[in-house]
């Protein structure tokens, strides 16, 4: 006996058999007397000879590598310390984040609170993760909105080789940092564009285990688009607007991005 | 409420149970996956008339630190009654039971789960019993379940439970409140479907040898039955939110992407080597 039990891109379950004989269990699946099982909730792959179940929930688990947004919540002696989301605190050291010599004073440089895009530098069972800034795009963010969605929709958000992310960006005009922990930085040039990009991150989030989301996204900010330019000449649009800004007070202080973050 | 009464007979002349079930039959069940907003998981369960909700937040953070274990994740389950989920009011204060059935509960869930994934966090499962008609904490076990799957908690197998008990000298699958009060005795088990393992098994009450193992064995086949309703119910919730998923399932046209991809090409291969 041997083979798998389930259809491309089935919906499993925990417990399920998915293959017997010469598979090889990845994420998402255990063996057991060389039958391999889901352990979650998602949707069953085939790659090669080798099965994984991709998860439709789940909280974030950093690996090495990963972009991440954190908040600082507290600054030890060279360390920041660092919430990424998920069980694990990260700890950002002050060389790999500021050029030497810094001041040893390193609350002048980012502070509680500040908001920042990092690398994911090590991370195993025993040392909780540690952060990098050094490198491109890595830096604090001063503007724009954070939204947060399911780490696990992230691969998603992202599509093959980066699909959706620059489908979205190049069609609102939008910039985007999309950390692996599911917290995604926008900033958009206004507030209908801004609630435009939120939406169809949400749907994306959503919808993320049907085929064909790209076209739909697609189609869904082709009709938004259209009907915000129907809407500028019959200006019911200042109240949107009003109603919009509370969700998103970081775009106020637009003007003063760049500046700030060589501090 | 009226002063409860003990009824004359648990098993009627007909050999049918108080609520008209034969002595195998369960209670109506009904699972609701993701019925929480906030959480991470959760699951409704209905038994007759037990209902009960499960949240499950984590893995997070473990507060306090000291219960840290560094090989795998700590497991926290709190099983309570609302103060109205019994005719007497039940005082708010956690009891002895309260805290007994918590704990028997992590035992009973903690096999399936595969803590050593996430190393010094918690994994915490809220349980509170809205209504409560005999088999809380079999009903609490089959919730709980679910909602940990629903939270993506890797696991071996959902977890589902039932009790068997005698009343007037029959084994009785499922007991409800009047059941577990005037029968004879009581045995709750949990099990791990794909390998038969059981990890919940109490007794009440006084069972010969053979008795006990036939209730074993009524139990295990209760069991498997839950099981296949937890799943669809899992399934269930997951398909309910994706229309379209079905229609298009069938369209091999490439476009789900995952940075690991599946090819169509590639997948046909292991096949064609077999």
């Amino acid at each position: 006996m041997a083979g798998t039990y389930f259809q491309k891109r089935e919906l499993v379950v925990p417990g399920q058999l998915l293959a017997e004989g010469r598979y090889r269990a990845s994420v998402g699946t255990y063996s057991q007397n060389g039958r391999i099982y889901s352990s979650l909730v998602g949707l069953a792959e085939l790659r090669g000879n080798t099965v994984k179940v991709v998860p439709l929930e789940g909280v974030y688990i950093p690996r090495e590598g990963d972009l991440v947004i954190g908040t600082i919540l507290m600054v030890a002696g060279n360390n920041w310390k660092v919430d990424i989301g998920g069980p694990y605190q990260a700890s950002l050291h002050a060389n790999n984040a500021l050029r030497r010599p810094y001041d040893e004073d390193i609350s002048r440089y980012m502070d509680i609170g500040d908001v920042i895009a990092a690398e994911v530098i090590a991370f195993d069972r025993n040392t909780g993760p540690f952060l990098s800034m050094k490198g491109r795009g890595l830096r604090r963010l001063t503007d724009g909105m954070i939204l947060e969605v399911s780490p696990a929709k992230i691969p998603r958000i992202i599509g093959r080789r980066g699909s959706m992310i620059s489908m979205i960006k190049s069609r609102l005009r939008i910039q985007t940092v999309v950390g692996q922990n599911g917290r995604i930085w926008i900033r958009a040039p206004d507030i209908p564009t801004l609630r435009i990009a939120i939406k169809a991150f949400r749907m994306i989030e959503d919808q993320a285990h049907t085929t064909k989301l790209t076209d739909r996204v697609s189609a869904m900010i082709d009709g938004e688009l259209a009907k915000l330019k129907g809407s500028e000449t019959s200006t019911d649009e200042p109240e949107e607007r009003a109603a919009e800004s509370g969700t998103s007070d970081e775009s106020s202080d637009d003007d003063n991005k760049e500046d700030v973050s060589e501090k | 409420m009226s002063p409860e009464v003990k009824p004359d007979y648990l098993i009627s002349p007909e050999g049918l149970r108080l609520d008209g079930r034969r002595p195998d039959e369960l209670r109506p069940i009904e699972f609701e996956v993701g019925v929480l907003k906030t959480a991470d998981g959760s699951a409704m369960i209905k038994q007759g008339k037990t209902h009960i909700i499960a949240a499950v937040y984590g893995p997070r953070e473990l507060h306090p630190r000291h219960l840290t274990l560094n090989d795998k994740a700590y497991l926290r389950c709190v099983y309570r009654m609302a103060t109205f989920s019994v005719p007497d009011r039940k005082r708010p204060a956690p009891s002895r039971r309260e805290r007994e059935i918590s704990m028997v509960i992590t035992n009973a869930l903690e096999p399936a789960l595969f803590l050593e994934d996430f190393p010094r966090a918690v994994v915490d499962v809220f349980i509170q019993v809205i209504q409560a008609d005999g088999g809380t904490r079999c009903a609490a076990i089959n919730a709980a379940s679910l909602a940990l799957a629903d939270a993506g908690i890797p696991m071996r197998s959902l977890v589902p439970a039932v009790a068997v008990g005698k009343a007037d000298g029959t084994l009785i699958v499922d007991l409800g409140d009047m059941e577990d009060k005037y029968g004879e005795g009581d045995v709750p088990m949990a099990i791990l479907p794909s390998t038969g393992e059981i990890t919940l098994l109490q007794q009440d009450g006084s069972f010969t040898k053979e008795e006990l193992l036939e209730a074993m064995q009524m139990g295990l086949n209760a069991c498997k039955y839950i099981h296949e309703l937890q799943k669809e119910a899992l399934k269930r919730a997951y398909l309910k939110r994706a229309p379209e998923a079905g229609s298009e399932g069938e369209d091999e046209e490439e476009d789900y992407e995952d940075d690991l991809e599946t090819d169509l090409g590639e997948s046909e291969l292991p096949e064609e080597e077999e």
